[in-house]
Formats: structure tokens, sequence, C-alpha cells
């Protein structure tokens, strides 16, 4: 079988998508960026222990994947992982509970910002470490391969991500298994400071799909319906027993690596006038121009912010209502079948 | 009860577990063709689809393996080697035995790692030799070291069974060892240790192949007048260590047995636990025996030097039997 290798989705014919499913985009676009707005402000008013890598920028990639899975599909996303995780149906509430290491979030207030998952919703897991959801979502893949289910595993990483021997290996087992999984390498650029352009020889990290046999696509990362068809080619492909796509969605963080960057990196990697330019290819501000455009009425898109903001607020409520672990939770969790010897504690 | 070899027991363990269970699959290299001898005719009687020969990607196939297990799997991946097990540390340590803590305990992670050809002694050289079990164990890993056919089948049904992951180090040097093995179906929970030689005068916690050669090494005491005691863990983490201490009260004395470099060993924390919660019971010093703290070398001369041998284990008794207690 010959593939078409690096498809530029941009300029192709546009699916049809209808407007109610546009408008549901639209809110979950929304919903991350006052997410992460909201969880900047936490850290910086010592609500959050820890830091938040900020999605703000990059939310057509998480809401185009998404808006083509179905809850029973899986993700694996990476340390900039709330866009993906609300994409993915993930509730705000846990999330900020999580956020601020509180009982009630996703993962009891022992993963924080970086580790949240929800199998329920088909989340396998955010990952701090760079680069290792790749492999774990190729076993997701297998597993539904091996089990005959009808889903997809897709996995989020980076630009910096791409150069780790973890997604080399996955993508080379992805194809000669022909595993149902997408690799969606979200290209923002930058891997922390470091320019794409010096840790990529290529121009499209998506050429290298090429060596490994899969098909490499390359797709306007600003534009969520662009992402939504380029994923919806590649999702239709895997579901029909035709193995894994390799998906580069050129895109931009407007934030820093994480909120507080620029108390650390005190030379500017990037300049003013490069974030403008992609802020004004705004993803949020690209739907919404779209939808007015087809007849919807500002006033409905002004509501549906209004309600993701009260969403938001409520969240925050949710978190700061709720109770911290108690001390003897650190000793919980660690292993499924436990023994009379464990928890070891430090002392004794 | 029927004679077996220690590597036919491994390969027994695997198989029944892949008969009852549709959801166990073996992974790694060259398995179809049964190379470390676990997985021998393995393809023949399960297919292809549940025994897969993985390019040499360590990191990458322990990843998968991970992610099987999370989606509901109970992937077995067999380490060619030992030392293989750096390439998939970062899988092995920060995701695997990771991530049900980090996510609460919603997930579990049935994963199964059989380290074929552990240990030294084959003329491997440096890169080749080494028992990587204490890094594990540092790092909260479940881990089993079986000494005997009849473990090494009961432990690894059980680690299969596990919903954590198990790392079980094969050692290479006791592959034909030959033991009893019932037909009969039977589980060895893991954390439990076990007696292999009972004794008055001085306890030899011993793993892998050197039970057995701490079992000669009593034998040989016997001829002196003192009576060892053989405490076999078989489970490095989580520690049966009340086998340990219960036996030490008994004896008063301990040698730990193991063949890891000295520092940061498992024999270490054998000794630090008996030191600060047996201190009692002691009426000698604890004494370790245990490799070398340096590479090992190719010549076998050389080789032999370094790694824990039964005059040494010998050398060490007698050093703390001869010493009366005061007061």
């Amino acid at each position: 079988m010959k593939f078409k290798y690096l498809t530029k989705i941009k300029g192709d014919v546009p699916m049809s998508i209808p407007q109610e499913k546009k408008l549901e985009m639209l809110r979950s676009m929304l919903r991350i960026r006052y997410f992460d707005e909201y969880a900047d402000e936490l850290v910086t008013e010592g609500e959050v222990h820890g830091e938040v890598h900020q999605y703000i920028g990059q939310e057509a990639v998480a809401v185009g994947v998404c808006a083509v899975l179905s809850k029973d599909d899986a993700i694996t996303s990476n340390h900039r992982g709330h866009g993906h995780l609300i994409a993915k149906g993930g509730s705000i509430n846990k999330m900020f509970a999580e956020l601020g290491g509180r009982a009630t979030g996703y993962c009891k207030g022992k993963g924080g910002s970086m580790h949240i998952t929800s199998l329920d919703l088909g989340i396998y897991g955010t990952n701090g470490m760079v680069g290792q959801g790749v492999p774990i979502a190729a076993g997701v893949g297998f597993a539904f391969q091996y089990e005959g289910k009808n889903n997809v595993a897709v996995t989020f990483f980076g630009d910096g991500a791409a150069n780790e021997g973890s997604v080399h290996e996955a993508m080379n087992m992805a194809a000669i298994w022909n595993l149902p999984v997408i690799f969606v390498c979200e290209n923002n650029q930058y891997g922390l400071t470091l320019p794409v352009k010096e840790s990529v020889k290529v121009e499209d990290i998506a050429d290298r799909a090429q060596g490994y046999g899969m098909p490499g696509v390359v797709v306007d990362g600003m534009d969520v319906l662009a992402v939504h068809d380029a994923v919806s080619e590649a999702v239709e492909r895997a579901r029909n027993n035709g193995g894994p796509t390799f998906i580069e969605a050129k895109t931009y963080r407007y934030y820093g690596h994480f909120g507080s960057e620029a108390l650390i990196v005190q030379d500017p990697y990037r300049t003013q006038e490069e974030i403008d330019s992609y802020r004004e290819k705004d993803p949020i501000k690209r739907l919404k121009d779209q939808l007015l455009e087809e007849g919807v009425a500002e006033e409905t898109l002004n509501s549906i912010e209004k309600e993701v903001e009260t969403e938001i607020k409520n969240g925050i409520a949710f978190m700061k209502e709720s109770d911290f672990p108690s001390e003897e939770e650190a000793y919980e969790d660690a292993y499924a079948l436990t023994h009379k010897t464990l928890p070891v504690k430090g002392w004794v | 009860m029927a004679k077996k070899r220690f590597l036919e027991a491994i390969s027994l363990a695997v198989r029944e577990e892949m008969e009852k269970d549709e959801k166990v699959f073996v992974m790694g290299l060259d398995i179809r063709k049964g190379i470390m001898g676990i997985t021998k005719g393995v393809l023949e009687d399960f297919g292809e689809k549940r025994v897969i020969d993985t390019p040499l990607s360590e990191l990458g196939f322990t990843g998968l393996g991970v992610g099987a297990a999370m989606a509901g799997l109970r992937p077995v991946i067999e380490y060619q080697i030992n030392t293989l097990h750096y390439l998939g540390m970062e899988q092995l340590v920060n995701q695997a035995a990771k991530l049900r803590y980090m996510t609460g305990g919603q997930v579990n992670i049935p994963l199964t790692v059989i380290v074929a050809g552990a240990g030294g002694g084959g003329g491997m050289a440096a890169q080749h030799s080494d028992n990587t079990y204490a890094q594990l164990v540092h790092l909260g890993m479940k881990v089993v070291v079986p000494s005997t056919p009849y473990d090494a089948k009961g432990l690894i049904k059980q680690a299969i069974r596990e919903d954590d992951p198990v790392v079980v180090f094969d050692p290479a040097r006791i592959n034909t060892l030959r033991g009893e093995v019932p037909e009969e179906e039977y589980y060895i929970p893991l954390g439990v240790g076990d007696v292999k030689k009972e004794g008055t005068d001085v306890t030899i916690v011993a793993i892998g192949h050197l039970v057995r050669e701490s079992l000669r090494v009593a034998k040989e005491l016997e001829k002196e007048g003192i009576s060892a005691e053989v405490v076999d863990p078989r489970t490095l983490f989580p520690l049966d260590k009340e086998i340990i201490l219960n036996s030490v009260k008994k004896t008063g004395r301990l040698v730990v047995v193991d063949d890891g470099y000295r520092f940061c060993s498992f024999a270490s924390e054998v000794a630090s636990i008996v030191a600060e919660e047996g201190f009692e019971y002691l009426k000698a010093p604890i004494k370790r025996v245990t490799r070398a703290q340096v590479p090992a070398p190719y010549s076998k001369i050389l080789e032999n030097e370094l790694i824990p041998k039964q005059e040494n284990i010998l050398a060490s008794v007698r050093s703390i039997t001869s010493i009366v207690a005061k007061g």
C-alpha cells in the first residue's frame, strides 16, 4: 500500500461540520482558555503548589482532535495537558481541585497539574516526562487491536518531545504492527527556550513519518476546523485497520513554558512581534468570526463565553471549598495488592 | 512429583497463565524463537498474536507494555539480558512503578518483566553482568529473585496475576538447576520468604543462585559443628523482614549474601534492617558478602575473583561464629 505522504490539509475543501458542533468546539476552546488564565492567577496567589503549563494559544489542536473522538477512544498527554483534558471531557471542578492539591481532585491531590488521569474518559494520563506518554498510547492502541475493539489512541506531544527516543521507538512499533494510533505533534515552535529550527533539521517534523512508513500530515494548528479534518481522515484510516498517522499541528503558545517563566528566564527568547503575529491568528477569534459569518448572533457567542467564565469560577470555588487530603493519605494507593510490611515509612 | 529444570519451571509458569487468561501475552527480543529458553515453543502453542517479537526498542516496548497494562491486558515482557533494563528504566520506574500512586489509585499496571540471563559469571564482561535488582527495589518496584524451580514457577505465576508491575530476575547460573515441581497448580505470594535450611548458630540470608551456594556452605559448616540457617527472602520487595528477624533472634548472627555491587546493595538493606530492628538479638557484627565495587571483568580468573563464592561465605561465617558475646 502506497501512502500519500505530507498531505497539506490547509487549502483542501473543508468537511461539513454541523453548526451545533462548531458551537461546542468554541465552548471547549473557551473553557481551556479561561481555565488556564485563571490557573495562572491561582499560581500567583499561591493556591497552586507547583507550576502550571498553560495551553493558551494551542486550543484548536486539542479541541479539533477530540471533536473527532468518542468517549471510548483514548488519549495520552503531556505536561501541557489541561487543554487535552478539557477537550476530552475532563471535569473543571476535579481539575481545579487537583491543581489545588485537594482530596476531591482527579488524583486525590497526588498527581497535580501534570499528571491528571481519568480512564473513564479515555484519558490515559497527562505525563510529566517529555515523550513518555507516546509509547503508553501505543500500548493502549495495541490493547484495542488485541481485543478487536474499533477504538483509536491519540497521543499529544510537542516539537521538543519529537526528539525523544521513546517517540521514535513508539512510531516504529505502531507502524510495523499497524496500530490504531495517531501521533499528534503540537509544534509550538519552542522546546522550553530552544527554537525548533535549532532542534530539528527538516522544515516539517511530519517528514519523519515517511521514515517509519506512515502518512505524515501538516496542519494549521491555529485552525480548529482544519485540525478536525486532518484528524478525521487519520481516525477513519486507523478504525479501518489502516494503521497510524503522524499529524504535525503548527501552533504557538502565548504564555511562557510555564506561567511564571519570566521570573526564571531573564532573557526573553521570543519577540513581542512574534507573539503578536500568532495572536492575530487566534483560533478562538477565527472560529467566532466564522460562526458570525454563518449568521450566528453575537449574543449567542457572548452568552457561551459568560457561561464558561461562570463554570470556571465555580470550579475554583469548588476547589477552595474542598478539603485537603489527610496526612495518612500519603501512604495509600502505591500498590494494588498490598503486603503486611507496606507502606514503608521513612523512620522507625 | 516431577523434577524440572529452573528454566522449564519459568516457562511452565508463563504457559499456564497464558492458557488461563487470554489477556496474558509475551513480548520481547527473539522470543518467538525462544532464544533465552523461557518462550521455547510458545509461539507454536499460542500464536503470533500473543507472542510478539519486538524491535530493539527497550524503552519503547516497556512503555507499550505499560499502556497495554493500563488498558487491561497483562503483558509479560522478557528482557533478554539483565542490563537491558537500563534502557527501559524511565518507563519501568518513572511510569510503571509510579502511575498507580500518582493517579490516586485509578490505574493498575499488571505488567510482569522477566529478566532472563540475570547476573554474571558467564564471561560476558561488565556491560552484561550486573545484578540490577537493588536499583529497582530502591525505587519501590516489586522484585522477585527465585532460587529453585519450585519457587520460580509459583512466584512467576503470582507475578503475572498481580495487579502491580513486578520484575522477576532469572539468575542465569541456576538455569539448569533441577528440582521438584508439582503437577498441580500453585501460587507463592510475594513478600513471603522461605527457610531453606534450619539452623541455630548463624543466619545466612541469600538470594538467587547464592542460595544454592549458601546451602553448600551450610553443609560444610555442619562438619565444623556450626549449624547455619539459610533464609531465602524470594521477594526483595516487599520484603518478609519478619522471617529474617525471627531467624536472627534464634541464631544471634547474620551473614547476608548478595551478588549485587556492595554499596546500596540489597545486602545493605537487610543488614540495616537487622541493625535497626534486631540489634538486641545480635551476638556479633553483621557481615555482608557481596560483589566487589568494580565492573565485572571478562577474564575468567578476574571475574571469579569479584563474585561471591562459597569460600567467601564460609570465611564470613567463621569470622563471626568465633565471636562470643561478652556479658
